[in-house]
């Protein structure tokens, strides 16, 4: 209160520091554009796009989950592997097309993910939070090594069939593919389906309450069991439609393969502030972005890009560990 | 009761599924490994040859080693058949330098071998080799490549080991010498820092492409688990290179050709004997190179002959390990006949000066006992793998 008069200056303060950022970044792309050209930049850039979208689906899973439960899934990662493969099995067996591929793959993820919470979260809803990621990372293991077995999905790399041609245009030096194009489309369509539900319906307002606070949640007569559960569906029916864009982008699966988009998903969401919708977004995209323009202009580039990526990380826990949209949390006592 | 039952069950399922997995891979091979000691009537001298031979038959590597038995069997096959009196006594080296060092030993000291076939991986075949030179007795690997097998650690090569597979740098050097002939002069190579094979080979194809006077304009690193390629490929596209080097195996390769298509560019890919898998995506190699111990498309009757044998016996193609296999048998074998005795130090320099013609080509050895000869460049068009020619370099 006493310090009103300081608000004016500090506003000022970071105004400015805001302006000097901006400049700063406008002169990096002007240099990178220099540096080989704007045609390698911006193709750059899309590449990122690309994989920052598809980073963006397996991050709002994590970050929904961990808004409702306080609980960082592990097993998302893997969930996202088994979306991957059912649609692999779908569109080779029996010749599905892209769209009921990626619904298949959903459902399945769905039915995963919630029978995953009912038997290794549930239980141990009133435990120490340690216990519940220990299990998570149980699980996580689990599905890894489960399924890499002969009889499930096998450990060999399979070769993703796409269930359509390869198109790539040519724009303005650009080559930009259908896959980009799918990968961005349909993300921005579960993207939107995803924020009309939880601000536009009864469900929505729900997770929004148990959010914030549980248990003044459950005395307003909600189902917070239930909305937990829905919020782990919603997840993961997000973690399989990228399975699939992912695996049309990088066409090889295994079973191990959801553990480092997993991880950079999650590292996205931190960036973004963990438990933020729209910060998982800008995260992922920002964490794509960064993978990528690593390669291309950093020298040795294709061997740190992981190395940055965990950098990102650390540096976020030390400077602002809520995350670039995240809102610090108030300890309730 | 039901924990009871449901251990019991559990125990069941263990047991059915290491039945199923290990039941019908190894069991008719093993049958024939087995069959073998029973032996023929003694013919000729009467001297009976013992052979040792040491592969995985139980681990990762367990095709490998199933492959090269293959190819080992048929040739010992042959030679009985030719009225050739030699008895083959089959340990599992797991892959693994002490598992290989207990079969050396059993060989060497109970069972009184005085040649041994393999290993297959240079992890068992390096104490292996140990245990052979101080034995004197004679050891040549298929496929083993790490350059310490055949040579001592003071730097002298080891009198009794020989190798049948050109090594690392060699295909590296072939590779290079192949895009100089399709008239290459400017390359990008990629490969996995995390793997020594791979690296190795994109080392040397660097450094012999530039001695030839070519331009390696891009030769990026990546590691073991990366999928997105994009940016690699972006500055290949940039630099718009003449040829690829992909010295990975074939899964990498599979995942890299198909972004390298979606990026539009068209320059000849080239690999090494990685890409020598049946999951190899023919359609999107589409007129690429790469070299490998042998061609089932090699006209010579030589090739032609195993080919057919090795398919009407195993009902599948060969591949590099059951070649590999069947021409360090056969060259053990003519080293033997060479010598007409079974001293182990005389058959030893007779293969050391063996003029030998077989599946993977004209065979000699050098100085430290590592082949001399040429690697078959297999083409890729119109979706079938086809025998190029060959290319020493």
């Amino acid at each position: 209160m006493r310090l009103t008069w300081l608000r004016t200056p500090l506003r000022i303060i970071a105004w400015m520091v805001y302006a000097a950022l901006s400049l700063v970044i406008v002169y990096g792309v002007y240099r990178l554009i220099q540096f080989k050209g704007a045609t390698y930049f911006f193709q750059a850039l899309l590449d990122g796009l690309r994989l920052g979208f598809v980073y963006a689906l397996i991050a709002l899973g994590y970050t929904m989950v961990y808004g409702i439960v306080r609980l960082i899934n592990f097993a998302h990662c893997d969930v996202f592997m088994v979306g991957a493969f059912s649609s692999y099995y779908a569109i080779t067996s029996y010749g599905w097309g892209i769209v009921p591929a990626i619904i298949l793959a959903m459902v399945v993820c769905i039915v995963l993910n919630i029978a995953i919470e009912r038997m290794a979260y549930k239980p141990l809803r009133n435990a120490p939070r340690i216990t519940a990621l220990i299990s998570a990372i149980g699980v996580s293991f689990f599905l890894e090594y489960f399924t890499a077995l002969r009889f499930v999905f096998g450990a060999d790399f399979l070769t993703y069939k796409r269930p359509f041609d390869v198109v790539v245009w040519n724009v303005l030096g650009l080559s930009i593919s259908n896959i980009t194009v799918i990968i961005v489309a349909v993300t921005l369509a579960l993207l939107a389906l995803l924020l009309y539900i939880i601000n536009r319906t009864k469900v929505g307002k729900a997770m929004r309450a148990t959010s914030q606070d549980a248990t003044a949640a459950r005395l307003m007569g909600i189902d917070i069991d239930r909305i937990i559960t829905l919020t782990f569906g919603i997840g993961a029916a997000l973690a399989g439609a990228a399975g699939v864009l992912y695996a049309i982008a990088f066409p090889q699966i295994w079973t191990f393969m959801g553990i480092m988009p997993g991880l950079k998903a999650f590292i996205a969401a931190v960036l973004g502030g963990i438990g933020n919708i729209a910060g998982a977004v800008l995260g992922s995209l920002l964490m794509g972005e960064i993978e990528v323009l690593t390669v291309s202009f950093v020298p040795f580039g294709s061997r740190i890009r992981d190395l940055v990526a965990f950098l990102v990380l650390i540096i976020v826990f030390l400077v602002k560990p809520t995350g670039i949209l995240g809102e610090p949390q108030v300890e309730k006592v | 009761m039901s924990k009871k039952r449901f251990m019991v069950l559990s125990i069941l399922m263990v047991v059915a599924m290491l039945l199923s997995a290990c039941g019908p891979a190894v069991a008719p091979t093993a049958g024939d490994a087995t069959k073998a000691p029973g032996g023929e009537a003694p013919a000729g001298d009467g001297t009976v040859y013992k052979v040792g031979l040491i592969v995985p038959l139980s681990g990762d590597a367990k095709t490998f080693g199933i492959s090269t038995m293959n190819g080992v069997m048929m040739a010992v096959e042959e030679a009985k058949a030719e009225g050739f009196n030699i008895d083959i006594l089959v340990e599992d080296g797991k892959c693994d330098a002490q598992e290989g060092t207990n079969a050396a030993t059993k060989l060497i000291t109970q069972d009184k071998v005085h040649y041994i076939i393999g290993a297959v991986c240079s992890s068992e075949s390096l104490p292996v080799s140990v245990l052979a030179e101080q034995n004197k007795v004679v050891q040549i690997t298929p496929p083993s490549t790490n350059p310490a097998v055949t040579v001592n650690e003071d730097g002298t090569v080891k009198q009794y080991v020989f190798r049948a597979c050109f090594l690392d740098p060699f295909q590296g050097v072939v590779m290079a010498a192949l895009a100089k002939e399709l008239g290459a002069t400017k390359a990008a190579i990629l490969y996995d820092v995390s793997n020594d094979y791979v690296k190795g080979l994109a080392e040397y194809a660097k450094e012999s492409f530039e001695q030839g006077g070519g331009e390696v304009a891009v030769f990026e690193a990546y590691t073991k688990n990366d999928t997105d390629f994009s940016a690699i490929l972006s500055k290949v596209a940039d630099a718009n290179v003449d040829v690829i080097f992909l010295p990975d195996y074939y899964n990498k390769v599979n995942l890299i050709a198909q972004q390298i298509k979606e990026k539009g560019i068209t320059a000849t890919m080239i690999g090494g004997d990685g890409w020598d898998s049946s999951d190899l995506e023919l359609d999107l190699m589409e007129g690429g190179y790469f070299s490998n111990h042998y061609s089932p498309q090699d006209p010579r009757d030589v090739v032609q002959n195993f080919v057919k044998n090795y398919q009407t016996k195993y009902n599948s193609m060969p591949d590099s390990f059951a070649t590999l296999g069947y021409d360090a048998a056969k060259i053990l074998i003519q080293a033997i006949q060479e010598a007409g005795t079974d001293d182990t130090t005389l058959v030893a320099q007779k293969m050391a000066a063996i003029q030998y013609s077989g599946v993977t080509g004209d065979i000699s050895f050098d100085e430290q006992h590592n082949p001399i000869k040429k690697a078959a460049i297999i083409k890729i068009s119109g979706g079938q793998t086809e025998f190029f020619k060959f290319v020493a370099p």
